[in-house]
């Protein structure tokens, strides 16, 4: 119930879309949000569009990876600085 | 590829993340995850058994078919009873156990009472049948509210008059607060993605400020779920708790303000029963006095039978986190997904179902 997905809007007419996960369709009310545009991914919920999904965090959360990467190399740099000083 | 879900399931960066959790914590930490959809991702993706054993994941009172007590159960039933009522409810509802007959049951009977996908279907069936009082069972918390707000709204905007709506819409702060006052004891939350999704992160204010619990506003695929914990792990190692996102995607600081105006138009609080919980204070949704024309319990006098709990069920104890679905005699042997005896095992969200379906 709780379950949202998140869909891309494939079309829109009089305020309802057509959305699709993974090749399916689904139909979905804009009721509840406002720019929304062809192209655009929302969060689908009981047939509503409850959020838009944003595509810049949705990138900065997985940069989490190549930060770590950095944070190690520098931490490791470090010690080895550390040990070598 | 799906877009937005795949990524968030990367192994490697699963496991990095484990690895960062294992590096950042030095005592024991218990988070509750109050959402059942994240119950479900929880044991789907086994996160518990990528987690050093002094971290412990605990399941919260957040599965809306969990907590909507038997009595609402018994009412819908007697409702879909009655000669001139079609029922219409999203599926997740259908197979609950009531005192003595499930919805199910009571449409092998030959009761009117269909799933529907949303409640504009079932504002359709209102339109096709003119003849009829079609109710719609609203139940969830946040997330849903916002739809059955607009299905209301519409049918007022369309003079539609033989539709209702039988709420048991809830909200989750008084439930996340009730269970810490009652001596539940955890060091943060993960919290609900999709409520907040509508609410923002306001609502979760008093958990750091007054109870100094951590919270992290999660999202549902693996990685979501290592970071929010590896967040709330660094939350409470610093011992600074606060309201943070981690499901920035989808979770803005202010919310759908689209969706809270429409709440507001429609609904007011009411104190609402909980199973486990009890009644909590404004925990619940009502109709406003200006859409009480809609409002399935003032405009349909029917006859409920008395409630009757099931003995040995221990749902309501799994749903304040005292107990785990391994606690449970029945678990597995006279309650299974295919013959349930307690909401927890009926709703896919449940910790019962999730714990026969991912790890029993
Ligand atoms: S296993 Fe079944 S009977 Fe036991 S608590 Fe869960 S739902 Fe109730």
């Amino acid at each position: 119930m709780c379950l949202s997905i998140p869909a891309k809007i494939e079309s829109i007419e009089d305020n309802m879309a057509i959305v699709s996960v993974g090749g399916v369709t689904y139909k979905a009310s804009l009721q509840l949000l406002d720019d929304v545009n062809v192209g655009d991914y929302i969060l689908l919920h009981t047939g509503f569009a409850i959020q838009k999904i944003s595509p810049e965090e949705a990138e900065e959360t997985l940069k989490i990876f190549s930060e770590f990467e950095d944070l190690n190399r520098k931490m490791d740099e470090e010690e080895k600085g550390f040990r070598s000083a | 590829m799906i877009k937005y879900i795949d990524e968030y399931r990367d192994k490697k960066l699963v496991l990095k993340l484990a690895e960062e959790i294992r590096k950042a914590s030095t005592k024991p930490l218990r988070f509750m995850e109050v959402c059942g959809g994240h119950t479900m991702a929880i044991h789907k993706f086994g996160i518990p058994s990528l987690l050093p054993e002094n971290i412990r994941l605990l399941s919260g009172p957040g599965c809306p078919v969990c907590v909507t007590d038997r009595k609402y159960i018994d009412t819908a039933i007697a409702f879909a009873r009655l000669d001139d009522v079609i029922i219409t409810t999203y599926g997740d509802l259908i197979r609950v156990p009531g005192s003595t007959s499930t919805l199910d049951a009571e449409r092998g009977a030959g009761n009117d009472i269909r799933i529907v996908y949303s409640i504009l279907d079932a504002l359709t069936i209102a339109l096709e049948n003119p003849d009829k009082k079609v109710i719609f069972l609203g139940i969830g918390f946040e997330t849903t509210t916002p739809s059955s707000a607009a299905g209301i709204y519409n049918a007022n905007a369309q003079s539609i008059d033989n539709f209702f709506l039988y709420s048991s819409h809830k909200v989750m702060p008084p439930a996340m607060t009730a269970l810490i006052d009652e001596g539940v004891e955890i060091d943060g939350y993960i919290a609900p993605g999709h409520v907040s999704t509508i609410t923002g992160t306001s609502i979760y204010k008093d958990i750091p400020d007054k109870y100094q619990l951590a919270c992290v506003i999660s999202g549902f695929e693996p990685v979501d779920l290592m970071l929010s914990i590896l967040m709330l792990t660094k939350q409470k190692e610093a011992g600074k708790p606060f309201v943070e996102i981690q499901y920035k995607r989808a979770v803005r600081p202010e919310g759908n303000i689209k969706a809270q105006r429409l709440i507001e138009e429609v609904f007011e609080a009411k104190d609402d029963l909980w199973r486990g919980l009890g009644i909590l204070r404004n925990s619940g949704l009502r109709l406003k006095d200006k859409y009480a024309h809609y409002d399935a319990e003032k405009m349909i006098p029917v006859e409920v039978e008395r409630t009757k709990e099931d003995k040995g069920c221990i749902c309501g104890e799994i749903l304040k986190g005292i107990k785990s679905p391994g606690d449970c005699k029945l678990f597995g042997k006279a309650c299974t997904p295919s013959d349930p005896v307690g909401a927890c095992m009926v709703s896919n969200e449940g910790a019962c179902h999730a714990w026969f379906r991912y790890k029993a």
